[in-house]
């Protein structure tokens, strides 16, 4: 027990010796993994990895603007190949990290039907959408109503939310009846957390494909690469299926 | 005209929710001010510090407050329900509300220092000669602390366009409802339009500076004066 508890203490100096941190600029809707990531990161490495949220467009505007991220997990994959194409970026560390999900979400239990059946009746009081400029999910929400042909019918009823998390959060207060999410926000190890949703079909919207990129920043962080290898990892990949994203 | 008709209904919607918030908190926050500068009362302290609380909570705190007990579940949302309103978060009447509490010191503590200014003595002054004490407060008071009024009412008015955080957190962004100017800004830079941000954001850099300019030139004169 004795000489264990050595091991763990040596390796643990060990890793400690060439521990570093690095700066993630997170896409709201991956909150959770990222959170569920960072940890196990940190545990299994010794590097930590310190995590920021927000909107894409928001950590856009603050990278080209000198922000210190070093790593960049998006809500899209165009503002990465802007950031690419700007110089902002290591050339070639650009991956699709996870294809998200959207849902039309409730807190109210058997508020939802399987089908979406709930937006034609119009019997809400008000829908929550992410703002369609800024967020992906937002704009597959977008083309989602005008694919089933309600987009002015549900119109008036809209709220937008800052972000994604805003969303959600409009909706689980019961200030808005119905909004549209990310399933990763709603959903753990395949069922939801609360309410009741539709899960949008993929057909319904463009897919929402979230690249992940090392920045300018971090080109010579050891933990930067350390941490975009461990969300490739199958541990990685294991979580990032688990709160409802696919893999491309 | 350099503004596109989206952030001149921001602008107008910004103006008319200043301007309204300005009338009502003329109408709430005279007598409560009038009550701080008079009164003896133990708990004029914790009034006071209440009053005081917007200087200093962040704009997240009072937001997330007002959407919960705005909400369907909270218990002035529960009221409001009761009397046919409907809920007021995502609303212009909502966002009336919020900045009411948002900018009551703004309103309150220019009127408070300007009634405190006047002393014991005119009012004294005006009773000895019969007038009521409504009498007194519209004709001895009501000039005497006029340039408070106006103070309080432009810092009110201005503090209230420089409004963001908590409209962010209960304005859930409708265009000509809750969309202010400042969220209007906030949008444009995270849409990555920076031109129309810059046009906006120079309309409020000028419209802030025009209105303390104004009150800061019209108040050093009268200091002379003195």
């Amino acid at each position: 027990m004795k000489r264990l508890s050595a091991l763990v203490i040596s390796l643990l100096a060990a890793a400690g010796l060439q521990a570093a941190e690095v700066q993630v600029a997170v896409a709201a809707n991956f909150t959770a993994p990222a959170q569920q990531i960072a940890g196990e990161f940190e545990r299994r490495t010794g590097h930590k990895a310190v995590l920021s949220f927000g909107a894409t467009g928001k950590f856009y505007a603050q990278i080209t603007n000198g922000a210190p991220f070093e790593v960049f997990l998006a809500a899209d994959d165009t503002t990465p190949a802007k950031l690419d194409k700007e110089n902002h970026t290591v050339p070639g560390s650009r991956f699709t990290y996870a294809v998200g999900a959207l849902v039309l979400w409730s807190a109210k239990a058997d508020f939802v039907d399987a089908k979406g059946e709930v937006l034609k009746a119009g019997k809400f009081n008000k829908l929550a959408i992410a703002n369609p400029k800024t967020a992906p999910y937002g704009a597959a929400a977008m083309e989602t109503l005008s694919r089933m042909k309600l987009l002015d019918a549900v119109k008036p009823k809209f709220v937008q939310g800052e972000n994604i998390s805003q969303t959600v959060q409009f909706v689980s207060t019961g200030n808005a009846e119905l909004g549209f999410v990310a399933l990763s926000q709603v959903f753990k190890e395949g069922k939801l957390n609360s309410g009741s949703a539709w899960i949008v079909p993929g057909e319904l919207h463009e897919p929402i494909y979230q690249d992940a990129v090392i920045l300018a920043k971090g080109k010579d962080n050891p933990a930067a690469k350390a941490f975009i290898e461990f969300l490739k990892s199958p541990y990685g990949h294991a979580v990032v299926k688990s709160y409802g994203y696919a893999l491309r | 005209m350099l503004l596109t008709d989206a952030d001149l209904q921001a602008i107008w919607l910004t103006i008319r929710l200043a301007g309204i918030t300005t009338l009502i908190l003329l109408l709430i926050g005279t007598p409560i001010a009038w009550w701080l500068a008079r009164s003896r009362a133990w708990w004029k302290g914790p009034v006071g510090a209440v009053v005081a609380l917007p200087l200093v909570l962040p704009p997240s705190v009072l937001g997330f407050y007002l959407l919960l007990a705005m909400g369907p579940n909270g218990p002035f949302g529960q009221l409001t329900q009761a009397l046919g309103l409907g809920t007021l978060p995502f609303t212009f009447w909502g966002l009336v509300i919020a900045s009411v509490f948002y900018s009551f010191p703004f309103m309150v503590q220019p009127l408070q220092t300007a009634f405190e200014a006047i002393g014991d003595r005119p009012l004294e002054v005006a009773a000895t000669l019969r007038a009521s004490p409504v009498d007194i407060f519209f004709s001895v008071v009501l000039p005497l602390a006029r340039p408070g009024f106006i103070t309080a009412g432009i810092l009110t008015f201005a503090h209230t366009v420089g409004e963001f955080g908590v409209v962010l957190m209960i304005g859930g962004n409708i265009p000509g409802v809750t969309r202010v100017a400042s969220v209007q800004i906030y949008d444009h830079v995270e849409a990555m339009e920076y031109a129309d941000a810059h046009r906006l954001a120079a309309v409020m850099l000028i419209f802030s500076f025009a209105v303390l300019l104004a009150m800061y030139t019209r108040r050093s004169p009268a200091r002379k004066a003195a």
